[in-house]
């Protein structure tokens, strides 16, 4: 029998959150300090002023991508005021996932993975689940033709990353002209997807540009790919491990909810994410200058003692629960409806038909975040999957 | 059974009963408006912002420190503010007024 540690995720922030709440990572030159505590994490979210997302393009996301894109990403790199204006346009559609036709078919194609995954001897579950589950879904969420997928699930695990560097923009250029040519087609021939519906709106009485679109849609594949992948992996990782929590959730599937946030909170699919200080400052009392990166560590606020109890066990039910793996504040997940309803279908559909599942080999994801490497997930993982 | 009622942004008045669950969740069943209750109520969203008349605080109780914490980066927060899924349906709570922050 192996041991059950393989969908444990060690908190690797502890130390420094509590001696310090800072880290510092080097990145390219433009070095970065973390910030590990929840409450600091969240009054440096909120106050967008002092710690912009608005800045040059990709400097926010670290590793920086200033040089490798120039398009910018709606509304993720725009402050307020003008990011009410884009985000006001995007929410109703984003918020599609609560309307029963959608959890229905939503219900459906992971239903159809599921199915596939116990006809099989076994099954890797990074390419051949998650990704493919991923990838249908979000044909749901642009509403476009299912079999799209087919062209996403080709490109692979790492769309931007090759072999040798974690920053590749032939390979990024991969998502921008297929982008580009999307958009395109969408001109010539409006339907009722998320493309059509970008070119048609406008914000502040003038219609949005190509490359606005663009930055709007760029953001629906680089923010909702890696994240859900992770978090869905992750999950059966934990379920095969955890065998009586997914039986407790057959029994009680009133739970689900609390389930998903607690998933969510223990393995925070985005470790952080970055911000441009616009002037002289301090963050936990520790002197910032103007033109410095700070960055809003979600994955160690999540691991907080002073508001968590036993921050590092999965607690299946946990009724108080104020994590921030999907933001705080302005610029919170847009995608986190979406995400939210995948997690919960998976975790029912999981209860109903899976009996138990075994994982055989797996190689784990860690984030070289300099002093803190960080398990995110898995490169790969190899799991049967056994029908109840 | 406990009656609540929700005044929304735009004055539009919800009375709704219950005798369990939470005000968050009754809320969200009878459509008010301003209450999305996103995170399905484990206090992580402040999508279920309300602030509760004066002369009910009585009924409802003092948010706990980790509510609190949450309330005081909300939006249109102010010392009578509460996250309604952390209010529980009782007895207790029949005739309480709520006026949603957003
Ligand atoms: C479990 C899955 C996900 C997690 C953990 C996650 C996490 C996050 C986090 C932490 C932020 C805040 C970034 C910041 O403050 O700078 C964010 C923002 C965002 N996410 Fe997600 N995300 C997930 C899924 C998705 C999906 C599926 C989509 C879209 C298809 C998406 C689209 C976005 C967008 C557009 C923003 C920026 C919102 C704004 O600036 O107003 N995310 N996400
Ligand atoms: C044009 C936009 C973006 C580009 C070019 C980009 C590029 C990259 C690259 C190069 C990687 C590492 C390679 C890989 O594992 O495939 C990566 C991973 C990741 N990105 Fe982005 N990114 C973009 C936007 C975003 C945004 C907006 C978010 C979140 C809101 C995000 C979240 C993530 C996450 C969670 C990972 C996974 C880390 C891992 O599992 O290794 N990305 N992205
Ligand atoms: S429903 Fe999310 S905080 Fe109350």
């Amino acid at each position: 029998m192996s041991e059950m540690n393989k969908s444990e995720f060690p908190d690797p922030f502890e130390k420094a959150r509590e001696e310090r709440g800072f880290g510092e990572v080097n990145d390219q030159n433009d070095p970065v300090k973390m910030l590990l505590r929840l409450k600091d994490v969240r009054k440096t979210a909120h106050n967008w002023k002092t710690f912009q997302s608005g800045a040059e393009p990709g400097r926010i996301v670290v590793p920086s991508e200033v040089n490798i894109r120039d398009t910018r990403q709606i509304p993720f790199e725009v402050d307020p005021p003008e990011h009410k204006g884009y985000r006001d346009l995007v929410e109703p559609w984003f918020k599609r996932p609560l309307e029963a036709e959608y959890q229905e078919k939503l219900t459906e194609i992971i239903s159809g993975v599921i199915d596939e995954a116990l006809e099989q001897e076994e099954v890797e579950v990074v390419e051949d689940f998650s990704l493919k589950l991923q990838s249908r879904a979000l044909t749901l969420l642009l509403n476009i033709p299912y079999e799209e997928s087919e062209v996403w699930i080709g490109w692979g695990k790492h769309v931007f990353r090759s072999e040798d560097t974690d920053l590749d923009a032939d390979k990024a250029n991969i998502l921008y002209d297929y982008l580009d040519k999307q958009i395109d087609k969408a001109m010539e021939n409006p339907g009722e997807d998320l493309y059509s519906v970008l070119l048609n709106s406008e914000v502040d009485g003038r219609k949005l540009t190509k490359e606005e679109v663009k930055g709007v849609m760029i953001l629906t594949f680089a923010g909702g790919r890696d994240t859900v992948i992770n978090a869905v992996t992750n999950s059966i990782a934990y379920f095969a491990e955890h065998p009586k929590s997914l039986q407790r959730l057959a029994a009680e599937p009133e739970i689900i909810g609390k389930a998903v946030e607690e998933l969510v909170r223990y393995f925070a699919p985005l470790t952080h994410m970055g911000r441009v200080v616009t002037e002289d400052t301090q963050v936990c009392e520790h002197a910032v200058k103007a033109d410095s990166r700070v960055s809003l560590c979600w994955a160690s606020a999540n691991r907080d003692a002073k508001v968590f109890e036993n921050p590092n066990e999965v607690v299946i039910d946990r009724k108080v629960n104020p994590h921030v793996s999907f933001g705080f504040g302005t610029h919170n997940c847009l995608g986190a409806t979406h995400a939210r309803q995948i997690l919960a279908i998976l975790c029912k559909v999981l209860a109903e038909k899976v009996g138990s599942m075994e994982i055989t080999s797996a190689d784990e994801n860690i984030e070289d975040w300099d002093e803190f490497k960080r398990k995110v997930g898995f490169d790969s993982i190899n799991v049967k999957f056994n029908k109840k | 059974m406990a009656k609540i009622t929700f005044i929304t942004s735009d004055n539009e008045t919800i009375v709704a009963e219950a005798d369990s669950g939470s005000v968050m969740e009754l809320a969200v069943a009878n459509s008010v408006s301003g209450i999305d209750g996103d995170c399905g109520g484990v206090c992580s969203c402040a999508t279920c912002h309300v602030h509760v008349d004066p002369d009910h605080v009585s009924k409802t109780g003092e948010a706990s420190e980790i509510e609190a914490d949450m309330l005081e980066l909300a939006d249109n927060y102010n010392e009578r503010s509460r996250l309604c899924c952390q209010i529980e349906v009782s007895d207790k709570l029949d005739g309480v007024v709520l006026h949603v922050a957003n």
